[in-house]
């Protein structure tokens, strides 16, 4: 019994995992506070989810100081299952800082869709659990566990606007693809630990790369089948179809954290598995992921062209930048690791930013996710016009903002590895993104608004706005500085490759 | 007639996650594509077993409980989605979730 008790509730242990503990009492403390609160008060929902991100973010500044104070590579608890090592303290705050700006916007959004209940952000706090679990893990069903955690909370939130038909629909589509996918995925893991005998992902690793020539086929049937998952969590082409529909149809606020937080938890596990557990399988999966993000590449940029649908136009180059970040896998060295975690950061501030102006546009009578909607804003609203426009411009990778210094590490991984047509491929893909993206800025600053009614963005929306456009610009003029203050946390790649080269 | 062995059970697996998949890419009605995927999960459950006897340990089988679990999980919330859909458009064929464009 004592042993019992010291495997499992050791201060050490919870204190690795207090960002999560944390959140999950917030969540279940909203759950609660909801019943109480009476209709048309329930911001204190949302007050209390931002409450419960700042008590994970102070947890898990322990969890990086201890870590930072003994010089460790990553400290982990409960026999191994769980590490924060600087890969997963990284990804930890991309996920708060996404969620943050998600609970800015959607207050008055919720309000507007008069959907405004407790279980909006419980659901959002269970998902950010969910996504650490996937960052943080080191173990086969903790990892399964946080992606179904993720997913099974995404899924409701996309549902959210239950009198939508849209909302609806998109969930349903939604759940039956990510179903799907994640029982491909678990097929794949249960194989991979049939041929291990272990379910740690670094021991899966060792173990995969001594076995004889017999299992192969298996071990093949192995990676494609975990690979055809993570592809679809990432929403890689070929399996890609859910996303746009996904992202039209939920609340535009959960299309934002789905694009951004979402993708960023799905890039931890691929790491995590890619780096550890298949580590020595290169020969099998470089070619399937070269095929898939040139797909990814084509696919994504060519369809965004042809929308008309604000949200549906950047799902589709949401699609596009996974293709780059793919391209930083294909390099598969310390640059390229880099470029996807520098990637997913700079994404991060800019889609949120962009998702924050369409939110702006939503009224009683209109949904306001049309390029026609957001016509002559430059007009009525110049200050969010302009912070679009840099947006747009970051997110095509434009040299002064941000976006570009994501799609830089990537190239410069693909040139130090010698991928020049791939390189030059991903080039003229920039090109084509910028024809959607500039029409989306033609139609602010050129065409004249088809109605005069105001736009009043609420005040958090504002406060979100100006942080996602300042880390835009920020980031983008002041690299330096800010790679500099996330030095400690750019030692992630590097204990990536270690890992991966040891 | 030999024993069965872990093959065998793998041989079974491989045919419901083959039954699965196919399920969920031909059928039309949603409430057969949600069976589906139990038969894909259940084939991950039967895997993990089988491997978890040929290892002779447990991580196997509590993954497997865990899987058990999430499909418990997946299906509520599944059935829950597709209650609310229906209460708007009267149907539960995939070929008439079609408002957005697949």
């Amino acid at each position: 019994m004592q042993t019992f008790a010291a495997q499992f509730a050791n201060a050490h242990d919870l204190m690795v995992v207090m960002p999560m503990v944390m959140l999950t009492l917030f969540a279940c403390g909203v759950l609660i506070i909801d019943l109480l609160l009476p209709a048309g008060d329930k911001r204190w929902n949302a007050a209390t989810a931002a409450l419960g991100l700042l008590f994970a973010g102070g947890s898990l500044w322990r969890v990086q100081a201890t870590l930072a104070h003994q010089g460790m590579l990553g400290v982990s608890a409960f026999n191994g299952s769980v590490v924060m090592d600087p890969m997963a303290i990284f990804f930890c705050w991309l996920f708060l800082i996404a969620t943050g700006i998600t609970i800015l916007i959607s207050v008055r959004y919720m309000e507007i869709e008069q959907e405004d209940h407790g279980e909006y952000y419980a659901l959002m706090l269970f998902s950010v659990v969910g996504m650490m679990c996937m960052a943080s893990g080191k173990d086969i069903v903790l990892l399964f566990i946080g992606l179904e955690l993720m997913a099974i909370s995404t899924y409701v939130l996309v549902g959210f606007l239950r009198r939508d038909k849209r909302s609806n629909e998109a969930a349903l589509k939604y759940l039956l693809l990510g179903a799907f996918s994640s029982g491909i995925f678990a097929y794949g893991l249960s194989l991979m630990y049939g041929l291990s005998g272990t379910t740690d992902v670094t021991l899966i690793g060792r173990r995969l790369a001594g076995l004889p020539e017999s299992s192969h086929p298996i071990l093949m049937l192995a990676v494609v089948t975990t690979l055809a998952g993570l592809f679809f969590k990432i929403a890689a082409v070929p399996f890609h179809q859910w996303a746009p529909d996904a992202y039209e149809g939920a609340p535009t606020a959960i299309t934002g954290f789905m694009s951004v937080a979402g993708k960023a938890a799905a890039w931890a596990l691929l790491l995590r598995i890619f780096a550890f557990a298949l580590r020595y399988e290169q020969t099998i999966w470089m070619p399937m992921v070269i095929a898939v993000a040139v797909m990814t590449l084509t696919g994504g940029n060519l369809a965004a062209m042809t929308q008309n649908n604000l949200k549906r136009l950047l799902a589709y180059s949401s699609i596009a930048h996974v293709g780059y970040m793919l391209l930083g896998l294909v390099a598969w060295n310390e640059t390229g690791i880099k470029g996807i975690l520098v990637y997913l950061l700079v994404y991060t501030f800019m889609n949120l930013g962009a998702f924050a102006v369409i939110v702006s546009l939503r009224r009683r009578d209109l949904i306001g996710d049309e390029i026609d909607d957001i016509a002559g804003l430059w007009f009525k609203r110049p200050v969010e016009a302009l912070l679009m426009v840099i947006f747009l411009l970051s997110l095509g990778g434009i040299p002064p903002l941000a976006g570009f210094y994501g799609k830089y590490f990537i190239f410069l991984s693909l040139i130090e590895t010698g991928h020049y047509v791939l390189a030059s491929l991903a080039v003229f893909y920039i090109a084509v993104s910028l024809y959607y993206y500039l029409r989306i800025i033609n139609a602010m600053l050129m065409r004249p608004a088809l109605d005069a009614e105001p736009i009043q963005p609420a005040f958090g929306l504002r406060l979100a706005l100006w942080v996602t456009a300042l880390a835009t610009v920020g980031i983008g003029l002041f690299p330096e500085i800010f790679i500099r203050a996330a030095a400690w946390t750019m030692t992630a790649p590097r204990a990536v490759t270690q890992a991966f080269l040891r | 007639m030999g024993e069965i062995s872990t093959i065998h059970y793998l041989v079974v697996a491989a045919a419901l996650f083959a039954i699965g998949t196919i399920g969920v890419l031909t059928r039309r009605n949603v409430v057969i594509i949600l069976m589906s995927i139990e038969l894909i999960l259940n084939a991950v459950n039967l895997n993990l077993v089988a491997f978890s006897r040929m290892h002779g340990q447990l991580p196997g089988q509590v993954f497997s409980i865990f899987i058990i679990t999430d499909a418990a999980a997946e299906a509520a919330v599944g059935l829950g989605i597709l209650i609310a859909f229906f209460r708007n458009k009267e149907t539960i064929n995939a070929d008439e979730v079609d408002l957005l464009k697949w």
